[in-house]
């Protein structure tokens, strides 16, 4: 099948004689597509995230969005195609959340086109797509983290891209609101045909939702495939140092990871006491 | 309301507001003068009193402190959003200081050209402005590809302080008169003395407010996050440089009309975004119009509140922003 996007022997440093932050990545995404991305902090999940979509342009190696290179598109015509989700949304000035989500529109008009019926139909399709729709005119700083997350998701909707790429989208978020974007995400993939990949810490929402993984340390792709295949014992004690529980969960039917022990210590201790 | 609506409504009110200000200003003063008389073709020139007070007098310094107002005040707001950061002025990145220590030196160093009818204070301060901007921007692009805005905070912060030594300097070695002429520039002064002066500022201004104009809702996206903006279509290395070269150029001719006028590019904004919102589309014009408004207020009550004795304008924009500033920040909190 032909990938949608596709990363073909991509490696990044964010500086010169600074380290590959990506090393040698190769990762295809197909149309329909829910795939994870999985790893340990600092082992380039974010700026593999970033070379998918285009925001940083690969060391060496190269991204093709369909046929065409992604580089040789400008950030306007990329990003028509793919929305991003980014970690982490802190605002610099006060917004209402309806003015987050029609920001997602900003590929889509011109310099001094204001946004028109069609956009403002569309920032609203998102708004209710992502249940946010009674929060529209609140201040965006006002909302629960839950709420924030949904209206950010719903921005990168109205960007009406078919491939959205979304960063540890629940890693500041509690239970609740880590199923409710786990159910939303997989709606969106399922009900609305949007493509994902998404980078996350959550080996049980990347289980319960992602049909592929991929798992990523040191810059490196330890194993990609179907998450049945990928999401062994072996593969997450290679890729945390943890020995771990793997098993179908009779209630979900979704695999569960249940971390045992840490199979050598990740920071030597060196025994002192602490004064007290 | 459509999203154009409001945006046409809003500026408009604030166009409507700061027109009139300017209208009415030149007509109050130590001498008063009525408008219909000013404006009375039919009186010969020489014999109108009324009209030379408004046209020669008071009307250059109405529209420099518009001019000076609304570039200040725009600055202002296209330097938050690009630094991300509310508390950033006009003069945050150095524009002001080496505005400052260009004037010093043509003073000190008597230059006494004039260009055009400009004197050699404007242009010096021009020149200077465009120096620090250099620097600040060499210093900022030097260390990696594009623009690091943490690097355009530090590189400005710093030389706004080394230049100010300088100033304290070359201050220190002039003697009394010329650093009197030198202090009393730096609190600024709109008695530009003829339109020359004005004519000479606006093109700079003018090309930078449609570089504003084009990046409205480009800093909009910048407020919401840097890596999310370029995630939906923002060049974000191509507008932040037009961002910086554009508010410091502004900023530049702003300064050589008028002086280092503080607190219109942190006040007017803050106060137009309490009203209006945040969306640059508005805050933007709105802030410009404002800002030529208010600066011509505080320009009339610095030429009447002491009269015959005229208070530095920079010295009112200082008193009135600084309390004013300050109530902000303990009612939001």
């Amino acid at each position: 099948m032909c990938a949608l996007l596709w990363a073909d022997n991509v490696s990044f440093r964010y500086a010169a004689g600074a380290p590959l932050v990506v090393d040698g990545v190769t990762v295809r995404l197909t149309d329909g597509a829910l795939a994870g991305i999985l790893g340990p902090n600092g082992s380039g999940k974010t700026t593999l995230l970033r070379l998918l979509s285009g925001t940083r342009r690969p060391t060496s190696g190269r991204v093709l969005l369909g046929e065409r290179p992604l580089d040789q598109l400008s950030r306007r015509e990329a990003a028509r195609q793919i929305a991003v989700v980014p970690q982490e949304t802190e605002l610099a000035f006060e917004y209402r959340a309806i003015e987050i989500v029609l920001m997602g529109r900003h590929p889509h008009l011109g310099v001094f086109t204001v946004e028109g019926p069609d956009d403002i139909r569309i920032a609203h399709e998102a708004l209710a797509a992502t249940g946010t729709s009674h929060v529209a005119e609140r201040m965006f700083h006002e909302l629960s983290g839950g709420e924030k997350q949904r209206i950010v998701i719903a921005a990168a909707l109205a960007q009406s891209a078919h491939l959205l790429l979304l960063d540890e989208p629940t890693a500041s978020l509690d239970l609740g609101y880590q199923l409710e974007i786990s159910s939303l995400l997989l709606w969106l993939n399922q009900e609305q045909g949007v493509t994902m990949a998404i980078s996350t810490h959550d080996l049980n929402l990347a289980a319960s939702i992602c049909r592929e993984l991929i798992l990523m340390r040191d810059g490196r792709v330890l194993a990609a495939g179907p998450t049945a295949d990928v999401l062994t014992p072996e593969n997450v004690m290679r890729l945390y140092d943890v020995e771990a529980d793997v098993r179908i969960n009779s209630e979900t039917g979704h695999m569960t990871v249940v971390p045992v022990r840490l199979a050598a210590p990740k920071r030597n201790r060196e025994g002192g006491r602490i004064s007290r | 309301m459509s999203i154009r609506r409001r945006i046409v409504t809003v500026v408009a009110a604030f166009a409507t507001f700061a027109i009139a200000v300017m209208i009415w200003a030149p007509t109050v003063g130590s001498t008063p003068i009525s408008l219909a008389r000013a404006f009375d073709r039919s009186i010969p020139w020489d014999d109108n009193v009324d009209a030379q007070i408004f046209f020669v007098a008071r009307l250059p310094r109405v529209l420099a402190g518009g001019l000076v107002g609304a570039t200040l005040a725009a600055a202002g707001v296209v330097l938050q959003a690009l630094l991300r950061n509310p508390l950033a002025t006009p003069f945050t990145l150095g524009v002001s200081a080496g505005a400052s220590l260009g004037a010093m030196l043509a003073v000190t160093m008597r230059l006494e050209m004039t260009v055009l009818g400009i004197t050699s204070i404007p242009l010096a301060s021009f020149a200077g402005s465009l120096v620090a901007t250099a620097i600040v921007y060499a210093l900022a692009s030097s260390q990696r590809r594009g623009l690091s805005t943490n690097v355009l905070l530090l590189a400005g912060v710093t030389l706004n302080a080394f230049f100010s030594a300088l100033i304290l300097f070359v201050q220190y070695l002039a003697d009394f008169a010329e650093a009197l002429r030198a202090i009393r520039w730096m609190m600024g002064g709109l008695d530009v003395g003829s339109y020359f002066p004005i004519v000479a500022a606006l093109p700079f201004v003018l090309i930078s407010f449609v570089a504003f104009a084009m990046m409205t809702r480009t800093l909009n996206l910048l407020s919401v996050g840097t890596e999310a903006a370029a995630a939906r279509g923002v060049e974000i290395v191509r507008a932040q440089r037009l961002a910086f070269m554009s508010a410091s150029l502004a900023t530049g001719a702003a300064v050589s009309l008028g002086g280092p006028i503080g607190f219109i590019g942190i006040i007017v904004p803050h106060l137009v975004r309490l009203i209006v919102g945040s969306d640059h589309r508005i805050v933007l014009p709105a802030s410009a119009l404002f800002g030529a408004a208010f600066l011509v207020l505080c320009d009339l009550a610095a030429r009447t509140l002491m009269s015959p004795i005229e208070i530095p304008v920079g010295v009112v924009t200082a008193l009135i922003g600084g309390p004013f500033f300050l109530w902000l920040l303990v009612k939001r909190s």
